[in-house]
């Protein structure tokens, strides 16, 4: 087990990523030793380094620990309702196509109650970042069963062990049609960071899968340690296998975890197939909402 | 702001309420509607896929009512005017979001055209019960805007009325159709665009810097801010501050939600509209809206003509409900008589608001068809004895 020590004296500076985060609202709400803060952080720098221009990127969260990641970046935030980011962003994206729209949320937010959202979405390549992280249970709630939960790994609903089989989501990601599939765990902070930086230049349906320590609920739950002691896990037990084929890279409980880019194709996006279209059929009197929105403007 | 033409189909037009609502969401400068299919409401969904393309605007069929609603809740936020329709199942299915659009203070319609429930019930058949749910189906305290057209043209014209109030009022406005007057065809007249006044979105004129996105201005409204233009702000379904952080307290959630039922509650005289007719020295008035306000017409004759004095209260805007003025006549009158095609909903309102000074009778019909005309005749004259 992990030592608690204190914490060394240190000159006051401002955090690396502060002018992408809403510093008036730290310090956040996530617990010691969890993940979310890291996947947070690798966000902010691979904003920064991809140059994508701030003003025109929006991160949409559903409700959830990591539903909280609207709140904490300086960027147009929508903290929105259970299971729904997908769809929310989808509207965002659509009404003004020129926008970045990211979705950050967590496993059972997108693939439990926000499920049909997240396989329809892929499955139009529409045009979306999604940030998925995994921590294997339900947390803000309490620690309950999660559809990513691995089994017997215990839940505070299923007390005597989880029975169900768990999604594999970066095979449900890529079966379903997603342009960029790619999972890491929160100790690989530079993949990870490169991997969102890439993805947040590319079109289409991206998804990236971040596997999360949950010390207070999960870790706790099936007496695996500190997020420290989960952190070591990762260390001993991630094997890099980019280009793995997703049938493969199932996660069994406290079991090797296969990371990597597993898929990075070129595809059309939902939006460039819908224009070819309407502008094979309908030619000149084709009129594409514009990149700007469509909001009206005209005379008073 | 005129509307832009693009949108608006001049002309004299034969075609049902389902069309007309479609061309009353175009010519109001609706440009984003997110969608699933369900009768009777489908053709509306029809008519704007055909024509969104030609007109700059986006349509598309989501997976369910859930991601339909929630979409255009996203949209708005863009600053498009957003619109989604359904039927009884899947309004039921967008309450949730309907409330996020609710808390979130965003502009939308939601149209409902109304079939007999509950459940799946009776799916090409009329109904008018969802009109309370219309009022109350999102959890929480909230307020709405619910208007009722009784005719494909009212359909058209009341469409440009209800984006316009979502934007005076930064609400979701629901578009309580139903079955009869989505099918029926009638003559619809479109007006030139430069005849139609539509409300653009009120943006703020702040700069980034001293832009809060939930300071409400005299009418309790706050500025837009739209995503995009370099705002960034934030927003949520929490109880939020005036920056639209989340703040779990007594305190914020007296301001935030009070203000979110006050916004309405107070400005609602602005907001109610009804036709009145005959009121004056009445011994009976009716109380009706939709359809229904339709069928009624031959049962008001038929008892005029063997003298009865009925007056009539046809809501136009179902919510906010003309409490005051059904206070007034309830001193004066008889009784209320309320056809409705439910087992008594807005007659609770109107009994409510009669306070015990005139009984509210309902004429119930189950739904699937309209009222007998003689049965709400019959009704009246029961009521005038």
């Amino acid at each position: 087990m992990s030592m608690v020590i204190d914490r060394p004296e240190t000159e006051e500076r401002e955090h690396p990523s502060a002018p992408f985060l809403r510093m008036d609202r730290i310090p956040h709400i996530w617990c010691p030793g969890c993940g979310i803060g890291v996947a947070l952080k690798c966000f902010a720098t691979a904003l920064e380094e991809s140059k994508v221009d701030l003003d025109k990127t929006a991160i949409v969260s559903g409700i959830g620990c990591s539903g909280r990641a609207a709140g904490y970046m300086k960027l147009d935030g929508f903290h929105t309702t259970h299971g729904r980011a997908i769809p929310f962003a989808i509207g965002l994206k659509m009404g003004r196509p020129e926008l970045n729209v990211v979705v950050f949320s967590g496993d059972g937010d997108l693939v439990g109650i926000g499920g049909n959202h997240f396989i329809h979405t892929a499955r139009r390549n529409q045009d979306l970042l999604v940030i998925m992280v995994n921590n294997f249970n339900y947390a803000m709630t309490g620690g309950q069963n999660a559809p990513t939960t691995p089994a017997p790994a215990k839940t505070s609903t299923m007390p005597y062990g989880n029975f169900e089989l768990p999604f594999n989501v970066a095979h449900l990601a890529a079966s379903c049609g997603a342009a960029y599939v790619a999972r890491w765990t929160c100790l690989q902070v530079r993949r990870m960071t490169k991997s969102f930086k890439e993805a947040l230049l590319k079109k289409g349906f991206r998804f990236i899968e971040v596997i999360a320590p949950c010390a207070t609920l999960y870790a706790r739950l099936n007496k695996l340690g500190l997020g420290l002691d989960l952190m070591r896990f990762y260390h001993e037990n991630t094997e890099i296998r980019h280009g793995a084929d997703t049938r493969d890279v199932a996660i069994g409980f406290q079991d090797k975890i296969i990371c990597g880019k597993f898929v990075d194709i070129e595809k059309p996006t939902h939006s460039e197939l819908m224009h070819a279209h309407y502008r094979k059929i309908l030619g000149d009197r084709y009129m594409p909402t514009p990149p700007e929105g469509g909001m009206l403007r005209g005379k008073d | 702001m005129e509307a832009d033409p693009a949108g608006v189909l001049t002309g004299v037009h034969y075609f049902d309420g389902d069309y007309a609502c479609g061309e009353g969401a175009m010519a109001a400068g609706c440009r984003f509607v997110a969608g699933y299919p369900i009768t009777p409401s489908t053709e509306v969904v029809e008519r704007i896929s055909q024509r969104f393309p030609l007109i700059g605007g986006t349509f598309i069929q989501m997976e369910d009512e859930l991601a339909s609603m929630a979409a255009i809740v996203g949209a708005s936020w863009t600053g498009t005017k957003s619109m989604t329709v359904t039927s009884g199942p899947g309004f039921s299915l967008m309450m949730e979001n309907i409330g996020l659009a609710a808390m979130m203070e965003v502009p939308c319609v939601v149209v409902n055209v109304q079939r007999g429930g509950p459940s799946t019930g009776l799916p090409t058949m009329v109904g008018q019960q969802d009109i309370m749910q219309a009022r109350w189906g999102s959890h929480g305290d909230y307020e709405v805007i619910a208007f009722s057209p009784q005719s494909p043209q009212e359909a058209f014209n009341l469409m440009i009325d209800a984006f316009n109030i979502a934007e005076v009022y930064r609400t979701p406005v629901m578009f309580m159709m139903d079955e009869c007057v989505g099918h029926m065809s009638e003559k619809v007249v479109i007006p030139k665009a430069e005849e139609i006044q539509v409300v653009p979105r009120k943006l703020t004129t702040k700069s980034p810097d001293e832009f809060l996105p939930y300071v409400p201005d005299e009418n309790l409204v706050p500025d837009f801010a739209r995503a995009g233009d370099g705002y960034k702000f934030h927003t949520t379904g929490l109880t939020h501050d005036e920056r639209g952080y989340p703040e779990m307290s007594v305190r914020c959630q007296e301001k935030c939600v009070r203000r979110l039922v006050d916004k309405l509650r107070l400005n609602a005289d602005k907001i109610i509209r009804f036709e009145e007719e005959k009121t004056e020295g009445a011994d009976v008035v009716l109380v009706t809206y939709g359809i229904t306000a339709r069928v009624a017409r031959m049962a008001i004759d038929m008892v005029r003509k063997k003298g009865v004095k009925v007056g009539v209260i046809r809501l136009i805007v179902v919510w906010p409900f003309p409490e005051k003025r059904i206070r007034e006549l309830a001193g004066k009158i008889k009784a209320f008589v309320v056809p409705e095609i439910n087992y008594g909903q807005l007659v609770l309102e109107v009994e409510r608001c009669a306070a015990g000074k005139a009984p509210a009778i309902l004429v119930s019909h189950m739904g699937g068809g309209v009222h007998n005309p003689e049965d709400v005749a019959d009704a009246i004259m029961e009521a005038a004895k």
